[in-house]
């Protein structure tokens, strides 16, 4: 039997992935242009006894998959940009206590209100650091509907190995635009589950003490172990602590747990970077435009690559060093003042040779816009 | 099992002042999930931030300590998740009623069985004494240093308007009341709200010359009674205590199999 080929919408594809990962809990609140998610999902979900509830906003939505999730489920929401602003506090709480969710946030124009209806990717610093505090955070992209569904996946299993939220970014372009998505036949991509605690029941178990790989078993609520969840900073009891030790050993142990390991979390795409002189950097729908200009010069005989970025945070620092280790220049192609251009300059060995081609007036960077800027990078005039 | 087995003794002593009504709160509870001889492993108690909340602490349940005033939310997710797990949510007044005001009236439109708690003291009390919405008008407090000119809520009919189906008032005065109370509100199916009246000595009492713990306490005394006493008909500034609503309606995680069936019917 073949796979099953659909033509869909990004949001679409990412509904498709998050079934296909083990989703059985969503709460959401609408906004364009995620929406569309969460009305597949009230009509999916249910169909396999699943959950699906729309609460009153975003700030309870995350909440409450946090809830969900500590009962042992796999869970998500879905947003843009407002909405997301919203979550900052609970994906602080989530980080804190380490509870497995994932967020999708399908880009739109901002700041504020914005531009509900038009592309950005404006809110990639805002994944990093949006929420207070020193912390670590994972964060996808993806720039074609197979890869939506391949991110998405990988979101789910990112979170639950790492127990840790999950950023989701993708932008409306992605979101709203229909392509060919070819579903994996089940079991053709390995699924992760949550690791559990072996701890039997009346003997202590210790909810935060992390093993020698800084993993922490899970035990659910509602199953043999009663423990503490609290964001407050706290021991490996989950009780709150003010011990100078405890506190500093918290920190580190939520940042070095992804930092550390930025190299295995980091996804990408690399197209003609062997030889590059020219090593564009873009990721999302802007690598579309990236890939088509990348293309079009090679056929010209012009030494230009591109390395398309599908994890953003932890920013794959040392990845993008090797990459870019013999380029002439770096050309960063995004939607935004420079976001991810300012991590690009500070991973590679010559931020001088670090330009920005970009768009911020909410229409989709076109080819030709990658063009233009690129002519007068290279000297050679509009 | 005796009140001590449903402690976490490790995390003891509370970090409450002396006097503080919010470990009355908590004797009543724990009496109360006595009496009704819950299992330890049914429980799930959610709480948000606030002197109140760290009531979740020091009780030997599932225990989630969450962010402040969006309790309701984390134990919408849990309760929907698991519907066979009992939620208790106690919260402070400004946990429940400021910041989390939006989410107590959804929690009781949408009828979900669980039991919330307002521990009500009128005031802010881990941030330092600052008027809450529930303070009402007149009262001292860090940032009303000319008194409050905030109107308050009235936590029974909020929750009384916004459809919860068990509605209760209480004080640390009437513990026996309280507990009976809770009691009765942790058995109901349905979104139950009890409020308990409770005393911040270090804050409220000082700021407003009430005096300490046991003067506040008497306060409750004194001005309150059972609901439509004759004492009631006489004064009407006096505060009704006991139940104000208790009626059967769909409750939404039975609500939500439906949804479940509609869906899946003509489904193999
Ligand atoms: C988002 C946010 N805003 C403000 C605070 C600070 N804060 C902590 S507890 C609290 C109010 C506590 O009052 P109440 O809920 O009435 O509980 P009590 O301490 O009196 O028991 C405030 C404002 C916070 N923790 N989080
Ligand atoms: S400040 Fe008030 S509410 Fe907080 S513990 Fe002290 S007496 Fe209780």
């Amino acid at each position: 039997m073949g796979n099953t080929i659909k033509f869909v919408q990004g949001n679409e594809a990412c509904v498709e992935a998050a079934l296909y990962a083990g989703l059985d809990f969503f709460a959401g609140y609408p906004i364009t242009p995620s929406t569309e998610i969460a009305e597949l999902l009230a009509y999916r979900l249910p169909q396999i006894g699943g959950k699906f509830i729309q609460m009153e906003d975003e700030i309870a939505s995350l909440c409450a998959i946090i809830g969900a999730s500590l009962t042992g489920r796999k869970v998500m929401t879905a947003t843009s940009g407002p909405g997301f602003s919203l979550m900052q506090e609970a994906l602080g709480y989530a980080v804190m206590t380490e509870i497995p969710c994932v967020i999708a946030n399908v880009q739109r124009g901002g700041p504020s209100t914005g531009i509900p209806t038009h592309v950005s990717q404006g809110d990639i610093n805002q994944a990093r650091w949006g929420t207070h505090g020193d912390h670590a955070i994972i964060a996808l992209t993806a720039s074609n509907h197979q890869d939506v569904f391949a991110m998405t996946v990988e979101a789910f299993n990112l979170a639950e190995t790492y127990r840790t939220p999950v950023i989701l970014l993708f932008d409306e372009v992605v979101g709203h635009m229909r392509e060919k998505l070819v579903l994996p036949a089940a079991g053709e991509i390995p699924l992760v589950d949550r690791l559990r605690t072996s701890v039997k029941e009346g003997v202590d178990y210790h909810p935060y003490l992390p093993r020698e790989d800084g993993r922490l078993p899970m035990s659910d609520f509602g199953g043999v172990h009663r423990y503490n969840v609290t964001g407050l900073v706290h021991d490996m009891w989950g009780f709150p602590s003010t011990d100078p030790q405890t506190v500093h050993g918290l920190l580190r142990h939520l940042v070095d747990k992804l930092e550390n390991r930025a190299n295995e979390i980091a996804r990408y795409r690399e197209y003609h970077l062997e030889d590059a002189e020219i090593v564009m950097i873009s990721y999302g729908s802007s690598a579309r435009s990236a890939l088509h200009v990348v293309e079009n010069r090679r056929q010209r005989g012009e030494r230009m690559g591109l390395l398309e970025l599908q994890t953003l945070w932890p920013f794959p620092s040392e990845m993008v060093r090797q990459k870019c280790a013999h380029a002439k220049s770096v050309v960063v192609v995004e939607m935004n003042m420079g976001q991810i251009m300012q991590s690009v300059k500070l991973a590679v060995a010559h931020p001088e040779r670090v330009f920005l081609a970009n768009r911020i007036d909410s229409n989709f960077i076109t080819p030709s816009d990658i063009m233009n800027i690129l002519r007068i990078i290279q000297g050679k005039g509009v | 099992m005796a009140v001590k087995d449903y402690l976490r003794e490790r995390f003891l002593p509370h970090m409450w002042c002396p006097g503080c009504g919010h470990g009355e709160v908590l004797g009543g509870l724990v009496r109360a999930i006595e009496n009704l001889g819950l299992s330890k492993n049914e429980i799930v108690m959610v709480s948000g931030i606030g002197c109140s909340s760290r009531i979740s602490g020091y009780v030997d349940f599932h225990t989630l300590h969450t962010i402040h005033g969006r309790a309701l939310a984390f134990a919408t997710g849990v309760k929907i998740s698991r519907p066979e797990l009992k939620l208790i949510v106690p919260m402070g007044d400004g946990d429940a009623l400021a910041i989390g005001g939006n989410h107590f009236i959804h929690a009781a439109r949408r009828n979900l069985d669980m039991t919330a708690i307002v521990m009500n003291n009128r005031i802010y009390g881990m941030t330092g004494g600052q008027f809450s919405p529930l303070s009402g008008e007149n009262i001292s407090a860090t940032t009303a240093p000319y008194r409050t000119i905030d109107r308050g809520f009235d936590v029974v009919e909020l929750a009384k308007a916004a459809g919860a189906t068990f509605v209760a008032r209480s004080t640390t005065y009437h513990v026996q009341q309280m507990t009976e109370t809770i009691q009765k509100a942790i058995t109901h199916k349905g979104f139950s709200v009890v409020e308990v009246l409770t005393q911040c000595p270090t804050y409220f009492g000082r700021k407003n010359k009430i005096g300490g713990a046991a003067d506040m306490i008497t306060w409750f005394k004194d001005n309150t009674t059972p609901i439509g006493s004759k004492a009631k008909q006489e004064n009407a500034a006096l505060i009704e205590r006991g139940i104000f609503v208790q009626i059967a309606a769909p409750e939404y995680c039975e609500e939500y199999q439906k949804v479940v069936e509609r869906a899946t019917k003509g489904r193999k």
